[in-house]
C-alpha cells in the first residue's frame, strides 16, 4: 500500500463515486460525483471500473503528496495546471507520483470540478455501497466530509503501467437541454421567460444546488406543493421565483414547484459551469432526452476505446500548451461560496 | 367496491424518473394507494426500475432509459396502478417513547397557548394519535407521520429554525413528524424522542418504512437521558407493539 497524502486543498473536495442508490425512500440522497463523465474517464485511464471511488476537486488548487511508494493516477474533468517535481502534466491523462513526489493542482479553468482518480481507489469502508462523501448525513469515507489538509488516502502502489492519455469528444456547447416538468403546469407564462432567459450561476451554489440568477419566474398558484420526490436536475422554483437547480447531494423531497428537469446527458456539463458564467436553457421532447440518455451510456461503456498510448510526442506538446495557458483564465468562483450552503437551503421540507 | 380507481397524472422528472401523482394534496385515500403502487412495484418488479419513493400523494419511480423508455414503463404503471388497494394491510405498529416540552419540547407551551388550551391537553391528544408514516424524506430517517387530530392542526412557523435537536418530535399544518438529525425545521416542537429512525452500523439501518403505524408515549427527562445512551449504543428503544 502507498499513501496519497493532502497537503493543501481547496474546499468543496472530496472523495466520491458513483453514488449511493436505494434509500431515497428513507431519506438518503444518493450524491456522489457532479460530473459522472470526468470520474468515468479519469477511472477509466487508471483502469479502474467507472465509478470507483476518486477525489473530485473543486475550483481551487491542491497538493497531494505520495508517500509509502509510488501512487498512480489520472485526471479528467475542468482542465486545470498540473505539475510534479516542476513536470507539466497534461489533462485527460495517467501519470504516477513518485514516493516522496508532490503533484500540485492551480485553479480549474472553464469548468469547477476536476476528478483524481488512483489506480486501484481509494480504501475505505463502503456505506450503501459507496464511499461518497454526504457531509449533512456523516457519510463517506475514509473521511465523512470534505478532504482537509492532513489528511491522508491508502491506496494501492503504483503498478508502473505504461500511462494512457484518453481521447474525449470535443466539449459540447449550447444551452442546457430540459425536458419540462414534472410542475410546468404551476407556471403559465413564467415558462417562456425560464426558456428564453439568459441565467447565471449564483455564487451561494454548492453539491446539494445551484441558485440561479436571472428574471423572477412567478407561480399561477404560490410557491407551496405538497412535498414530492426530487432528482438530479430538478429544477425547483421558490416563494422569491430563482429557480435552484438541485445537484448531487438534493434533498429527497421538495415542496416547491418543479418547472423542468436537467436531462441526463447534460448534468454533468450544467455541473461545470462557474459561478458567474451565462447560459440558457432549452426545452427537447421526452423521446430526445433518452435518446441522448442512450448516447451518453454508450459513451461512457466504450470509453475503454478511447484509450491511447502517450508518445513522448503527445506529451511534450500537450504538457507545453497546458503550462502555456495555465494561469491565463481563471474560475470565476468565489472562495467563500464554495462551502456547505446555509442551511435555510434546505427549507423545502413540507 | 367496484368502483373504478381515478388515473394517476404520470409526471415526467427527467429522462429517469416519472413521478406518479395520485393526488395534488394531502390526501389519506392517495397516500394508501401510493403505497399499494410501491409495494406491487416491489413483489413484481419492471425491470429497469432502479428504486422508488413514496410521498404523500404520488410515488418517484427512478428507471434507466437504456432499458425502458417513458412511453412503456408509464403504461404498465398506468396499469398497476389500477389495482385494488387492499382494504387492511398488515403493518407494523411502533411505539415511540417522546419526553414533551421544556428544554426538549420549547414550542409546548406556545402550542397550547395559541390553540387555547394546556400543555398537558396538547400532550394527551399527541399521544392519542393513531398515526401512518405517508412518507420518509427531506433529510435520512425524517418521518411525516399522517393522523394528526385537527385539534392539533396549525400553521407552521413563520420564521423557520435553522438549528433543531436530533430526535425531535413536532408538528406542522395536518403532520406530524420525527426527525431524526439535528437539522432546520419550520414546525412547533413538541418533545425529542431517543429513537434514532436512522443510524448507521445498527440492524436495520433505517427504523420505518413508509406505511407503518406509529403511536408516542410519554416519559420523563431521566427515562430519555437512558433510553438516549442506550439508543446510542445501538438498541432501537422503541417498541414493536405488533407485527
Amino acid at each position: 500500500m502507498s499513501t496519497l497524502v493532502i497537503a493543501a486543498i481547496g474546499p468543496a473536495s472530496s472523495v466520491q463515486d458513483g453514488g449511493r442508490f436505494g434509500a431515497q425512500r428513507y431519506g438518503l440522497t444518493p450524491s456522489g460525483a457532479m460530473d459522472r463523465l470526468g470520474l468515468a474517464a479519469a477511472n477509466c485511464l487508471v483502469g479502474n471500473t467507472l465509478f470507483a471511488p476518486g477525489i473530485e476537486i473543486g475550483p481551487f488548487g491542491g497538493a497531494l503528496v505520495a508517500r509509502e511508494g509510488a501512487v498512480r493516477v489520472a485526471l479528467a474533468g475542468a482542465p486545470r495546471s498540473a505539475e510534479i517535481s516542476g513536470r507539466a502534466v497534461a489533462w485527460d491523462t495517467s501519470v504516477t507520483i513518485a514516493d516522496g513526489e508532490t503533484l500540485k493542482l492551480g485553479l480549474a479553468r472553464g469548468g469547477s470540478f476536476s476528478y483524481l482518480a488512483i489506480e486501484g481507489g481509494i480504501a475505505g469502508e463502503p456505506m450503501f455501497g459507496s464511499l461518497a462523501v454526504n457531509a449533512r448525513a456523516g457519510l463517506g469515507s475514509p473521511y465523512p466530509r470534505p478532504l482537509q489538509a492532513g489528511d491522508e488516502l491508502q491506496v494501492a502502489a503504483g503498478s508502473g503501467t505504461a500511462e494512457q492519455r484518453i481521447d474525449l469528444p470535443a466539449a459540447v456547447d449550447g444551452p442546457i437541454r430540459v425536458v419540462m416538468g414534472p410542475q410546468d403546469d404551476e407556471f403559465g407564462d413564467g415558462i417562456n421567460l425560464f426558456l428564453d432567459s439568459a441565467w447565471k450561476i449564483s455564487a451561494t451554489s454548492d453539491r446539494m444546488g445551484y441558485r440561479l440568477e436571472g428574471p423572477v419566474i412567478r407561480h399561477l398558484h404560490g410557491h407551496n406543493i405538497v412535498s414530492d420526490g426530487t432528482v438530479n436536475g430538478s429544477i425547483q422554483v421558490p416563494g422569491n421565483g430563482q429557480p435552484i437547480v438541485l445537484m448531487s447531494d438534493r434533498g429527497t423531497s421538495g415542496g416547491y414547484p418543479k418547472i423542468a428537469t436537467v436531462i441526463t446527458a447534460d448534468f454533468g456539463r450544467f455541473a461545470q459551469i462557474p459561478a458567474g458564467t451565462g447560459f440558457r436553457f432549452k426545452a427537447v421532447t421526452m423521446a430526445e432526452a433518452q435518446t441522448e440518455a442512450r448516447k451518453f451510456a454508450e459513451l461512457l461503456r466504450t470509453l475503454p476505446d478511447r484509450l491511447r498510448p502517450i508518445e513522448s510526442f503527445d506529451l511534450n506538446i500537450e504538457a507545453l500548451q497546458d503550462a502555456n495557458v495555465a494561469g491565463a483564465a481563471v474560475s470565476a468562483v468565489d472562495a467563500r461560496t464554495w462551502q456547505i450552503a446555509s442551511p435555510a437551503d434546505a427549507l423545502t421540507q413540507d | 367496491m367496484t368502483a373504478t380507481l381515478s388515473q394517476p397524472r404520470l409526471l415526467p422528472s427527467g429522462d429517469g424518473a416519472v413521478t406518479v401523482e395520485f393526488s395534488r394534496t394531502i390526501d389519506d385515500a392517495a397516500n394508501r394507494r401510493v403505497l399499494a403502487l410501491d409495494r406491487t412495484l416491489a413483489r413484481e418488479p419492471i425491470p429497469g426500475v432502479t428504486e422508488t419513493v413514496p410521498t404523500y400523494r404520488s410515488l418517484l419511480v427512478h428507471y434507466d432509459p437504456t432499458q425502458i423508455d417513458f412511453d412503456a414503463l408509464g403504461g404498465k404503471l398506468g396499469e398497476l396502478a389500477q389495482q385494488p388497494v387492499p382494504p387492511t394491510e398488515e403493518t407494523r405498529r411502533w411505539r415511540i417513547p417522546v419526553v414533551y416540552g421544556g428544554e426538549h419540547g420549547i414550542d409546548l407551551e406556545d402550542v397550547a397557548k395559541t390553540l387555547g388550551t394546556t400543555p398537558d391537553e396538547i400532550v394527551a391528544r399527541h399521544i392519542a394519535g393513531d398515526y401512518r408514516v405517508a412518507m420518509i424524506g427531506f433529510t435520512p430517517g425524517w418521518s411525516y407521520l399522517s393522523g394528526l387530530q385537527d385539534s392539533l392542526q396549525m400553521p407552521r412557523r413563520q420564521n423557520p429554525r435553522l438549528l433543531t435537536p436530533a430526535g425531535t418530535i413536532s408538528i406542522g399544518g395536518v403532520q406530524t413528524g420525527v426527525q431524526c438529525l439535528a437539522g432546520p425545521s419550520g414546525w412547533h416542537l413538541l418533545g425529542r424522542t431517543a429513537v434514532r429512525t436512522y443510524q448507521l452500523h445498527r440492524d436495520p439501518i433505517f427504523l420505518l418504512e413508509p406505511g407503518d403505524r406509529v403511536t408516542f408515549s410519554v416519559v420523563d427527562a431521566k427515562t430519555f437521558l437512558e433510553q438516549d445512551r442506550a439508543a446510542e449504543g445501538g438498541e432501537i428503544v422503541a417498541e414493536l407493539i405488533a407485527a
